[in-house]
């Protein structure tokens, strides 16, 4: 039994301690967000935050996370209820298959959380592990931009910005 | 002989009828597997293979609409489109509309979602089925009101008379309203009142995917539900030497292990119970391979010198005019679909029915594929449609659905989830095949081209579902399927040969497709065909044509083409770009250009690029792509800047970075460090779509026409860059070193 912190709440969970943590989320946690891509943390589509850095999940064993803060893109929003990343998202229409986004918009959440002022090309330099096979590249980038602005504001209030 | 002019070439046009017309009395298969027989019943898109109204539109007692399409969402879009253009002639908002996706059991057989034909088949099919629809509700309110139906107005779900009375849809609807063929013509909505098509409505499946919401097959997880892996041999011809089944059987969580044949596959009740019991059985696994593959340091060679099947598929004027010569073989490797997603599919088999939820791109032929390597009768076979992660062509979708058919058998009434892993993805993917292209031509002291001759060579890229054997389970098993025979797409649309013919205007053009029988690798269709060579190649020699002569390029396409629509898109590109303006900003800039007419039947697409080459690196940096495309009347506008945008990306990812490499047994790219495609770092900096829109003009398939005329604009930038011309793909920095070091 491995004791997870999952979007806030603490989650027992019954996988033995070598399941990689996407397995978890999916199978036992029921969440669908992170996605199996490669199981070599090759593309991206597993990445989720561990204590505010990106990891990719597909890698990452369960037993290494015991208390640790996961957020998952569940933990961003709901479909009621989206966050500002996913809200970013939906009006740049910056998705074609769309399975490989929501490993990129954690990444870029974890970017915008430790510098809000996040320049273009620390946004590119920050998505190289990330792959998109149906070219969504350039709206993926504008989605960033435009949930990075819209979340500086907030961010300088409460004094996390520079 | 009786000549039938089949739904597709009538399409065409007068130019590529004379084509089809020519070939015909062979076999003509085409890449949707539908529409290839004279019509039906004279009726506009897949309505001439499903007439009644009621299989497209629904409507209940609430006034709501169901729609039904045979095709699938591949995250191209479709299903919002198709609301679209069912809202639009219903007039009903868009939030009382559903719709159902291809399903055996639910919708029209529309074949496969492929070769850029939805909008033209279903869309066309939806929009007469919901206008004559909402005229039947009016004839039906005008028929209660006892007024004429030209009296009454129709909008938001209601019908309006002159004195204030009205009724809603969800009470006019009653038994068979809508149960009765369509006829020929509808009253279509006309552009200039257009609300909802030609607009850039959100896509209705993107909330749920950046959000979490369940959005695809692997999200499914019906009560039971049990995690398989299959364990699929190191290399095409092998065959099971030994297996040891019992430590796997011994593993906790372990349901199942199952061996039919070659066939290998692990049922758990968990999934990562399942990929470690899929990994011990491998490790206890022999196999017998053997060296049948060809050598790939020289593959164009070890292409051409197989046996072909040879076709002279346009000749006119005679050859041998002086002038200045260009020529050049071509040659792209194979390439891989490389869907983020490795396949999954799940399936059930309960009183002696099989339901599969499955990613296929063609639900009605995988249904019959299956029950055939099951020698199940067909219509206890059901296939439901559940997206996947974008498959670009015919991937290991259809695979995955016979893998979970197979493994569910195992464990009648408990549903089966199975997911490839990323090298078995890799490795056993339909590749789209490699190609060969020989071109030579000839620009004369009038500065018109004088001469051209055009040399295809390409095995089959149609290998999908229906003969059991196109599925990989169907081979591995021990009563296996014999191999599926090779299928040569017939022209005006083409395989191998696809856009093989020019649309310039030469007066001595010959054009030959050599198709290859033999299947060196696993080959299918993979966006655009043959399409993305061809166009290449021609925009290549085009190119070079023009510099040898001391022409523009883009002038000098213009001068030899005619067709007013493809001089609207290269005039536009040109314009948006600035391209008689442009200037280098050092040595190592690069212009190109490339144009393309998809199939020459399709959309209309140009491309203008700009790039930077640094001598020493040989890198490829992106500085600007700007792109004109002519789809005819559009549906969705951000629907195709989201097409073509993407199109661009792929395509130049394909010309600067990829090849399935293999050694005489194996293939050896089976993940991507061994099969990089572009990321972040060669991202273009900017990309801008122009659209040419064409109110009231019917739709032209759009998905795949950035392909051709994106790799041309590249390998025609690198050559303005550097001043060597390249042949062989991909275009690498090591290539173009070596080039310039030449």
């Amino acid at each position: 039994m491995t004791t997870l912190i999952i979007n806030g709440e603490s989650r027992s969970v019954e996988a033995s301690p070598d399941t990689p943590l996407l397995y978890v989320l999916r199978d036992e946690l029921g969440l669908n967000a992170a996605k199996y891509g490669c199981g070599l943390g090759q593309c991206g589509a597993c990445t989720v935050i561990v204590d505010g850095k990106a990891v990719f999940s597909c890698v990452t064993p369960v037993t290494v996370l015991e208390g640790r803060a996961v957020t998952t893109l569940e933990g961003l929003g709901s479909h009621d209820a989206p966050g500002p990343m996913q809200l970013a998202f939906i009006a740049e229409q910056a998705a074609q298959c769309g399975y490989c986004i929501p490993g990129m918009m954690m990444r870029a959440q974890a970017l915008l959380n430790r510098d809000p002022h996040a320049t273009d090309e620390a946004i590119r330099a920050e998505l190289q592990p990330h792959l998109c096979r149906c070219g969504t590249h350039m709206r993926i980038l504008r989605a960033i931009r435009r949930a990075a602005d819209e979340m500086r504001p907030k961010a300088e209030e409460a004094g996390t910005g520079r | 002989m009786t000549q039938t002019i089949s739904r597709r070439s009538a399409l065409a046009g007068a130019g590529a009828l004379i084509v089809a017309l020519r070939l015909s009395g062979t076999h003509a298969q085409t890449e949707t597997g539908t529409g290839s027989g004279p019509s039906k019943h004279g009726l506009p898109g897949s309505l001439d293979d499903t007439p009644r109204i009621d299989a497209w539109i629904r409507i209940d007692a609430s006034g709501a609409a169901s729609i039904l399409t045979g095709k699938a969402e591949l995250g191209q879009g479709l299903k919002t489109a198709l609301l679209q253009v069912a809202a639009e002639e219903l007039k009903l908002p868009l939030g009382r509309l559903s719709l159902v996706t291809a399903d055996t059991a639910r919708t029209p057989n529309e074949g496969y979602t492929a070769a850029s034909h939805s909008i033209q088949d279903s869309g066309t099919a939806i929009r007469h089925a919901a206008a004559q629809a909402r005229e039947l509700l009016k004839d039906e309110a005008a028929r209660r009101f006892g007024v004429p139906a030209n009296a009454l107005q129709v909008r938001n779900g209601q019908v309006f008379g002159v004195d204030g009375k009205r009724i809603s849809y969800g009470e006019l609807v009653r038994d068979q309203l809508l149960s009765v063929d369509a006829t020929p013509t509808s009253r279509l909505t006309s552009p200039a009142d257009f609300t909802v098509m030609s607009q850039p409505v959100p896509r209705v499946d993107i909330p749920a995917k950046v959000t979490g919401g369940v959005a695809y097959v692997q999200d499914m997880r019906p009560d039971g539900m049990l995690h398989a892996r299959v364990v699929r041999p190191p290399s095409y011809g092998a065959t099971l030497r030994d297996c040891d089944t019992s430590p796997v059987e011994k593993m906790r969580g372990v349901v199942k292990v199952i061996r039919d044949g070659n066939f290998l596959g692990v049922i758990a009740e968990r999934e990562w119970t399942a990929v470690q019991a899929m990994r011990t059985l491998a490790a206890t696994t022999t196999w017998i391979e053997r060296q049948e593959l060809p050598d790939e340091v020289d593959l164009p060679a070890a292409l051409m010198n197989l046996p072909s099947r040879d076709t002279t598929i346009h000749d006119t004027g005679s050859p041998g005019n002086p002038g200045i010569l260009v020529e050049g073989t071509f040659s792209r490797p194979y390439l891989t679909h490389g869907s983020i997603g490795p396949a999954c599919a799940l399936a059930q088999f309960a009183d002696q029915k099989l339901t599969v939820w499955t990613h296929t791109q063609g639900v009605f032929f995988l249904r019959d594929a299956i029950a055939g390597m099951l020698r199940m009768p067909a219509e206890n076979v059901r296939c439901v449609h559940a997206e996947g992660a974008g498959c670009y062509g015919h991937n290991g979708a259809d695979d995955a659905a016979a893998d979970a058919a197979m493994l569910a058998l195992a464990v009648p009434g408990r549903p089966v989830r199975v997911q490839l892993m990323r090298e078995q993805e890799h490795a056993w993917d339909p590749f789209g095949p490699g190609m060969v292209v020989k071109l030579k031509a000839t620009v004369g002291a009038d500065g018109a081209i004088s001469d051209w001759h055009h040399e295809v060579w390409s095995q089959s890229h149609m290998m999908r579902p229906g003969p059991p054997g196109t599925l990989i389970a169907a081979r591995l098993k021990s009563d296996a399927a014999p191999p599926a025979p090779p299928v040569a797409l017939a022209q005006p649309e083409g395989g191998g040969d696809r856009n093989a013919v020019p649309l310039y205007a030469i007066a001595n053009c010959k054009v030959i497709s050599h198709f290859l029988p033999d299947m060196p690798l696993r080959g299918s269709s993979m966006r655009s065909l043959g399409g993305y060579l061809n166009v290449l190649s021609i925009e290549s020699v085009l190119d070079e044509l023009a510099v040898r002569s001391g022409q523009d390029p883009v002038a000098f396409r213009l001068r030899h083409i005619e067709d007013p629509r493809a001089r609207d898109v290269i005039e536009a590109a040109a314009s948006r770009f600035g391209w008689t303006a442009r200037v280098k900003s050092s040595e190592s800039t690069g212009f190109g250009f490339g144009f393309g007419r998809y199939k020459n039947l399709e959309a209309w697409c140009a491309v203008a690029v700009e790039i930077e080459i640094p001598r020493l690196s040989g890198v490829v940096g992106i500085r600007r792509v700007v792109a004109a495309v002519d789809t005819g009347q559009i549906v969705n506008p951000d629907g195709v800047r989201n097409q073509i945008e993407g199109g661009i990306l792929q395509a130049a990812s394909w010309t600067l970075f990829e090849r399935v490499t293999f050694d005489r047994t194996r293939v050896t790219s089976v993940d991507w460090s061994a099969y990089p495609i572009m990321r972040f770092d060669s991202v273009p900096e900017s990309v801008e779509v122009h659209l040419v829109d064409r109110p009231g003009d019917a739709f032209y398939g759009v998905a795949e026409a950035a392909q051709g005329p994106t790799g041309a604009a590249l390998a025609n930038a690198i050559r303005d860059a550097t001043g060597v011309r390249l042949h062989q793909l991909p275009l690498t920095p090591a290539r173009i070193r070596k080039a310039i070091a030449r």
